[in-house]
């Protein structure tokens, strides 16, 4: 049992998603960023598809009720603190035991999104297949909403703990080279409905940068910057069809909105591109006021990216080892994490 | 218009039948996805109006094949539709209920109690279920009857309102920001999770009529609905 303590930010439980009821309306939800999440269930040794706590924003605080293993996947600082008052660094991209009475307390998400894996995964009903959380409609998740003080999240058992004559053994896990975020253009598919825009328009989309408003949550990510006009032949109305995460729609004022995972199943906004699958995860990482830029690339290049995904993500989860020795913080942050996060909000 | 694929991105294709709301190029949309069928890969097929969404994973199923695939089911003849479900909706018009009602009435140039009559007089069909969860969008409304949406939406539409905007009506089944016009409300749910096998109360091809019912029903139907006692087969039309 985990109980949460305090929460400012926007944490909700999230897992892989609700395929297969779209054609009811039910968006695909799911984790913003995939792979992520399956590094921070890899470093509890969880199946890739528990459920997890996807945190934005800030961090919430939090407290073991029995000794446990947590591990945090993205840009995210966080400490421990035991029942003596005593405290001690909680590195993001490892795994941390908990002991029973411990209180996690979590920092800004400098990564735009990142998650907390607990050992088992966390144990709310599934709803039609999922666990992740769909706020609009209350559904799955904890309550069908973000989490609050107060609450309360059951804890599957853990395959992990179960190790040893009866004894918990769980043992800490670490990423020694985490991913870096990158900086480059969002790539994207051009369509389904390039056709309704001016030429400039579509050049604009690829030729100039576009900024992410405040108007950004789970659904989408409204963007600032130059206006997509639309062909006048066509105007800014098609009779609605399907839209998927990646999306990106027009409506009539020109200001182009980016579908994230919780979207609606079906839109009536004309759609100038679509952001391909292998950068999906990086989009969901954009906070209001960074940055973003976007190139059109051809499907193959889309299903090259694709491939080229999986298979880093394949290394990355590969190179999961035993944290045994003292780690060198600052290079690990300098080399890796802070620069890319920094980089990418700099260039992106 | 000939049949075009459209890619969504590079895990979804959109098989696009046409461009208007039109029963006939509806038909032709769920032809498409009953040839289709079963398909490895496939996680969603998604109809609209006049074109069929399909999201797969790459990892299973290639886009060439899933094209070539699409592209045949293109050519589906519609079937007669007999096994159509129809549904007959209670609903509570006008007052809080239906606050846009007097407002349709004056710009129709009809009573309240015409407009109510005459929308109950009408078969409706689900062209599709989109934008929320069981959200059905029902077609095509009389002419006289078709009104621009509301210039300013509303943030909040009280859940299980029922709205007309355009060609359509439609069914709010969650509270949520909406610019349609609200006729009434009904204590019918339109997703519920008690009935696991289809927690959408309607489906596409599906056919809807309403019904007036007055405040005491309303009220009853409503505290059967919270207890999980309000048949949905009491819905069927006889």
């Amino acid at each position: 049992m985990i109980e949460i303590l305090a929460c400012n930010g926007a944490a909700t439980v999230q897992d892989t998603g609700r395929p297969g009821f779209r054609h009811l309306g039910v968006p695909l939800s799911g984790a913003l960023d995939g792979g992520l999440l399956h590094i921070a269930n890899a470093l509890v040794s969880n199946r890739p598809d528990a459920a997890a706590i996807e945190l934005r924003l800030v961090g919430p605080r939090l407290r073991a009720e029995a000794a446990t293993l947590i591990s945090l996947a993205g840009a995210v600082d966080g400490r421990i603190e035991d029942a003596h008052g005593n405290s001690r660094v909680a590195r993001a991209w490892a795994s941390h035991r908990l002991g029973a009475g411990d209180t996690l307390i979590l920092g800004a998400i400098r990564s735009g999104v990142a998650y907390l894996a607990i050992a088992g995964g966390i144990d709310v009903p599934r709803v039609l297949g999922s666990r992740s959380t769909y706020t609009r409609a209350q559904l799955g998740g904890f309550k069908g909403r973000q989490l609050a003080a107060g609450d309360r999240l059951d804890v599957l058992p853990s395959a992990s703990q179960k190790i040893g004559d009866g004894e918990t053994v769980a043992i800490e896990l670490q990423l020694p080279n985490p991913p870096l975020f990158g900086a480059s253009p969002l790539r994207v598919l051009a369509g389904p409905q390039q056709e309704y825009f001016t030429a400039q328009a579509r050049a604009r989309l690829v030729e100039d940068e576009f900024i992410v408003s405040p108007q950004a949550d789970r659904m989408g990510l409204r963007l600032a910057g130059p206006r997509l006009e639309h062909d006048p032949r066509y105007g800014a109305d098609i009779v609605s069809d399907g839209v998927t995460p990646g999306t990106i729609q027009v409506p009539a004022d020109g200001n182009p909105i980016v579908l994230l995972a919780d979207c609606q199943t079906i839109g009536g906004y004309p759609k100038i591109a679509t952001v391909i699958s292998a950068d999906l995860p990086r989009l969901g990482h954009a906070l209001p006021g960074q940055k973003l830029r976007f190139a059109e690339v051809s499907i193959e290049e889309a299903q090259a990216a694709r491939r080229q995904a999986t298979k880093a993500l394949t290394e990355t989860l590969a190179s999961i080892c035993p944290t045994n020795a003292e780690f060198n913080l600052d290079a690990l942050y300098t080399a890796n994490l802070i620069d890319g996060v920094i980089d990418a909000q700099q260039k992106n | 218009m000939k049949p075009r694929l459209l890619d969504l991105g590079d895990t979804a294709l959109t098989l696009e039948l046409g461009d208007k709301v039109d029963l006939a190029l509806n038909a032709r949309v769920l032809a498409a996805r009953d040839t289709l069928g079963t398909v490895p890969g496939i996680t969603d097929i998604v109809p609209s109006y006049r074109s069929l969404t399909v999201h797969f994973d790459p990892a299973i199923l290639e886009r060439h094949e899933l094209a070539g695939q699409l592209l045949r089911a293109a050519e589906a003849t519609p079937q007669n539709s007999a096994l159509v479900t129809r549904w007959r909706i209670p609903v509570l018009y006008g007052g809080t209920h239906g606050p846009d009602l007097i407002e349709v009435a004056r710009a129709t140039g009809r009573s309240e109690e015409a407009v109510v009559e005459a929308f109950c007089s009408l078969e409706l069909r689900v062209f599709m279920i989109g934008f929320l969860p069981g959200f059905p969008y029902l077609g095509e409304l009389p002419d006289w009857l078709q009104l621009p949406r509301r210039s300013t939406p509303r943030t909040a539409v009280p859940p299980q309102s029922v709205a007309i905007a355009g060609a359509q009506a439609a069914i709010y089944p969650w509270q949520s920001p909406g610019g349609w016009h609200l006729l009434g409300r009904t204590p019918v749910r339109m997703f519920d999770l008690a009935f696991p096998e289809r927690p959408a109360l309607l489906a596409v091809g599906d056919s809807v009529q309403f019904t007036q019912i007055d405040t005491a029903e309303f009220e009853r139907l409503s505290a059967a609905a919270d207890a999980g006692e309000l048949s949905r087969e009491k819905l069927l039309a006889p």
